[in-house]
């Protein structure tokens, strides 16, 4: 799912600007397109302006500049209950006094859909969810993951085409928290949804999106399928932010088209690709995946440059080893090893030599 | 991550769901849960909780016995008022005994025995002063008793001069008390009492002359007591009342008598004299002091007022009276309470639906306004509890009356013609002006303090599923301020209900409540009973309510915060 044209996108942010206060923008300059069917997840840390993007999608903010186009028309002076649109809510927002069938049949109701059709639909809604039973309960009778998925029901009852959702998992445990994941991902692609999602979790955003929006400061970092970007991060914020990232600083020595030389801070020079630099001489951040270093000779590429690296801790964790090295001076460099039959356990203390393929090395903006 | 499609059910693993699901099975095949000991899990635990449920206990007990001697039990003793009635039995125990087998239907008067009973009670009463007192009680039911009392209770004291007259013509020792005590009193008590200091050793009735001398010896048991405890004089020294010749007479002429002991000769010549005594008839003496006991109304009175409990003080209160033929309607002229009880009640709902016409959209502006602002703007609310309630009712009354703020504004802007001035005061409409500002705070409150825990999200998510802004309002915003709207209702109703100040500064005649009645009575006409008895209607007008309240709104719906 590659960049779409905006002009056939479904959902369009064009150059949308939104400030509270006038004098500082919480959402800069916002350019965003969303063919029809596709999930997208908007991620990023707190503050950093997603769910203001949802808010103004639903409606319920006003952009201060831009425009917002749903299926090719402006929706910037529609009021939010005539744009269509299904959205679940971070608490679930059920509404207490009405009954789980109440809660569905509410947006029938004010639609003007005949009582016999609404009550099909609400059950129908009530069977997707697998919670066709609990119809005459009320939302304080469920448990959190029930509730869930009655607001997701809610949400879909009445057949939108685009529902938003803010951080719906984020009240649930763990567990339940990844089985929903999988429900609604399901759900959406089988009803063929358009779904904008809104989340701070990077696993949640890997795993359920067609692509991701990775926010910070109001402006989109990166926007890319789940794979592009936790393997090919456009610069040192997305490297950091999603999966678990070693960062060396250096100084760009030279590039050569695709790759690149950065001398690091003391003084050993290794090879890169320039994803994200300025020109020789200026000041870059390495960024290598813990999974893709190694230490075991037998298994390093040919010609893989390597660098000298101290043991400082090594920690079990079942399905993989998590070890700690001091490398070019700093000691925050993490590798992690699969638990494999033939694999070395390190041991505190030891010297070792890492390395890593040039191509799984990003040289990012410093 | 699994292929399976699971439902909440199928859904395996430690989720709080299935905790309790499985903490439901276990109980469900083991019956009643057992604490490690054997015993019931809920046995056990209640002995757990007793220790803290007697510390609790402790802890609010000098409140809960302060509230029960200060504020309960006075309150019991008040409300008790309104059936008591023992004043009649207590001051005219004779009369009613003897007034039991009297018919007021056949509108003959009582029997001459009544009479006589009626001068013994009134006798003994006006000497003890509290005929005044019962003649006020009995002026409840009919007007006219109180001065027909007080008339009879001074002349009550002449009716027995004829035969104290006959008795020392007779003889001279009648006029001596030493013959009194010696036929009536105990020898011992007689050794004991003579020449002791004032007022002596309690009277004691000599054994066997209750049976020659029945009414005598009560009546001189009566006086007796009667010198000893009020006069604190020696009955020895004293002569007897008119009321004793009087009963020695009754007891000379009774068929049968006979007599022996102290002084024999003296009365039984006194006995054998009596006959050919100048006799009048008790209630020719009564018609005489006062006509109106020539009629059976007095007399029906008082016999339908002697049962130590009557209806009657709640029957008033219903504009309704006790009668000898039953429960009768008072005459409409006289019909006040129901119109009372009626004004009230449908003053108070004005003015609770006014308040929350009123504060709803305040209380929902502080809800919704952020903290600071609304703080703030809970200080105004709250400014009118902090001004005294006389302050605020005495400025309405400057807001509000003829030459007031209000009419002078109006008149100036032309709207009113200075003739035709608005009169807003010393009505209904200026006691409920000045009530709902008054309870206004009561309404705010407990709806701000619901509104508050409305998360905006529910408005939100109504609109995002196709609502307007009024529908999204009333359908989903309405029903969950409910249980503030109830708690300020009831606040606002309870306390309108009884309100007292208000209406008397500001209600002139037409806006004043039941209260205002209940007062008057407490403080001016000093009918205690019928004060009692509108209260405890009104206690019951408002627990009835509540009552019904909780099964149409249910009363654990009301949140005051």
């Amino acid at each position: 799912m590659a960049d779409t044209d905006s002009s056939d996108a479904f959902v369009a942010f064009e150059r949308v600007q939104k400030s509270y206060d006038g004098e500082t923008l919480v959402v800069k300059d916002l350019n965003l397109s969303m063919p029809k069917g596709e999930f997208l997840t908007m991620l990023g840390p707190s503050g950093s302006g997603k769910t203001t993007c949802l808010m103004m999608l639903a409606g319920f903010e006003t952009a201060t500049h831009g425009e917002i186009k749903l299926d090719g028309k402006p929706i910037n002076n529609i009021p939010p209950h005539k744009r269509g649109i299904g959205m679940v809510f971070q608490n679930y927002a059920l509404f207490p006094h009405m009954t789980v069938a109440e809660n569905l049949a509410f947006p029938l109701e004010v639609r003007k859909i005949p009582k016999s059709e609404r009550e099909e639909k609400v059950k129908r809604a009530l069977d997707m969810v697998q919670m066709g039973a609990f119809g005459g309960r009320r939302p304080a009778q469920l448990s959190g993951g029930q509730q869930q998925r009655i607001a997701l029901a809610r949400a879909l009852v009445f057949e939108p085409e685009l529902v938003l959702m803010d951080e719906p998992l984020g009240a649930l445990d763990k567990q339940l928290r990844e089985h929903m994941q999988f429900e609604i991902t399901n759900l959406a692609h089988s009803l063929g949804i358009t779904t904008v999602y809104v989340t701070h979790d990077q696993t949640e955003a890997l795993t359920m999106s067609d692509r991701v929006a990775v926010f910070d400061d109001g402006r989109i970092q990166q926007l890319a399928p789940p794979d592009q970007l936790y393997e090919a991060p456009q610069n040192s914020f997305v490297a950091q932010f999603i999966g678990e990232n070693n960062t060396l600083i250096g100084t760009v020595k030279s590039i050569d088209g695709e790759f690149c030389k950065v001398q690091l801070e003391d003084g050993e020079v290794i090879d890169a690709k320039a994803v994200n630099i300025g020109e020789v001489g200026t000041k870059t951040q390495v960024s290598i995946r813990p999974e893709r270093v190694e230490y075991n000779r037998e298994r390093m590429a040919e010609g893989v440059h390597t660098l000298k690296a101290e043991v400082l801790e090594f920690i079990y964790m079942g399905d993989i080893f998590r070890t700690r090295l001091r490398v070019a001076g700093k000691d925050d460099f993490v590798i992690k090893t699969r638990n494999a039959p033939d694999q070395v356990r390190l041991k505190r203390g030891e010297q070792i030599e890492i390395g890593w393929l040039p191509s799984d090395c990003h040289a990012l903006d410093a | 991550m699994t292929d399976r499609t699971t439902g909440p059910d199928q859904f395996t693993g430690a989720t709080p769901d299935n905790a309790l699901r499985d903490a439901d099975r276990a109980e469900a095949a083991s019956g009643p849960m057992l604490a490690a000991d054997g015993t019931p899990l809920k046995k056990s635990l209640n002995r757990a909780l007793r220790r803290q449920k007697m510390r609790a206990l402790m802890l609010i007990a000098p409140l809960l016995i302060f509230i029960l001697v200060a504020f309960i039990a006075p309150i019991a003793d008040m409300l008790f008022r309104s059936v008591e009635n023992q004043i009649v039995s207590e001051t005219l125990p004779r009369t009613v005994d003897s007034l039991e087998d009297w018919d007021h239907t056949t509108g003959d008067l009582p029997s001459e025995g009544t009479f006589r009973a009626l001068y013994v009670d009134m006798f003994i009463a006006a000497e003890k002063k509290e005929h005044t007192r019962l003649g006020t009680r009995l002026n409840y039911e009919q007007t006219g008793v109180s001065s027909l009392f007080r008339r009879t209770g001074r002349d009550v004291d002449d009716f027995g001069e004829l035969y104290e007259d006959q008795f020392n013509d007779l003889d001279a020792a009648w006029e001596d008390p030493m013959t009194w005590a010696r036929i009536l009193g105990d020898p011992d008590w007689i050794a004991e009492a003579e020449g002791a200091e004032a007022p002596g050793p309690d009277f004691v009735l000599r054994d066997g002359v209750e049976t020659a001398l029945p009414t005598t010896a009560e009546v001189y048991s009566a006086f007796a007591e009667f010198t000893q405890t009020e006069d604190e004089d020696n009955p020895l020294e004293e002569t007897p009342w008119t009321l004793v010749y009087t009963a020695l007479y009754w007891d000379l002429m009774r068929d049968g008598f006979a007599y022996s002991g102290p002084e024999s000769a003296l009365v039984t010549a006194a006995a054998e004299a009596a006959p050919g005594f100048e006799t009048v008839s008790m209630q020719e003496n009564f018609v005489e002091s006062d006509k109106d006991w020539g009629s059976t109304a007095v007399w029906s009175t008082i016999q339908t007022y002697a049962p130590e409990y009557t209806p009657g003080y709640f029957l008033n209160s219903v504009d309704a009276q006790l009668t000898p033929d039953g429960i009768e309607a008072r005459p409409e002229n006289e019909q006040i309470y129901g119109i009372l009880f009626k004004r009230t009640i449908f003053m108070s709902m004005t003015i609770t639906i006014s308040c929350i016409l009123l504060g709803y959209p305040v209380a929902w502006i502080l809800a919704n306004l952020p903290m600071r602002t609304a703080n703030l703007l809970m200080i105004l609310v709250l400014l009118p509890f902090w001004t005294s309630l006389l302050v605020r009712t005495s400025a309405w009354k400057v807001m509000l009356q003829q030459q007031g703020v209000i009419n002078d504004i109006l008149v100036w802007i032309g709207l009113v013609d200075d003739a035709n001035r608005l009169i807003m005061i010393n009505n209904q409409f200026g006691t409920i002006v000045a009530m709902t500002h008054i309870l206004l705070p009561f309404m705010i409150l407990p709806l701000y303090s619901v509104m508050a825990t409305i998360p905006p999200t529910y408005l939100r998510a109504a609109k995002s599923l196709g609502a307007n802004d009024w529908t999204a309002f009333w359908r989903v915003y309405f029903p969950q301020s409910v249980p503030g709207i109830g708690a300020g209702s009831i606040l606002v109703f309870i306390l309108a209900i009884g309100y007292y100040i208000t209406p008397e500064i500001v209600g002139g005649t037409t806006g004043t409540f039941i209260s205002n009645r209940i007062a008057y009575h407490i403080s001016s006409s000093l009918n205690w009973g019928l004060a009692a008895a509108l209260g405890s209607i009104l206690l019951a007008a408002v627990l009835i309510l509540y009552w019904a309240y909780d099964r149409i709104v249910g009363i654990d719906n009301v949140k005051l915060g």
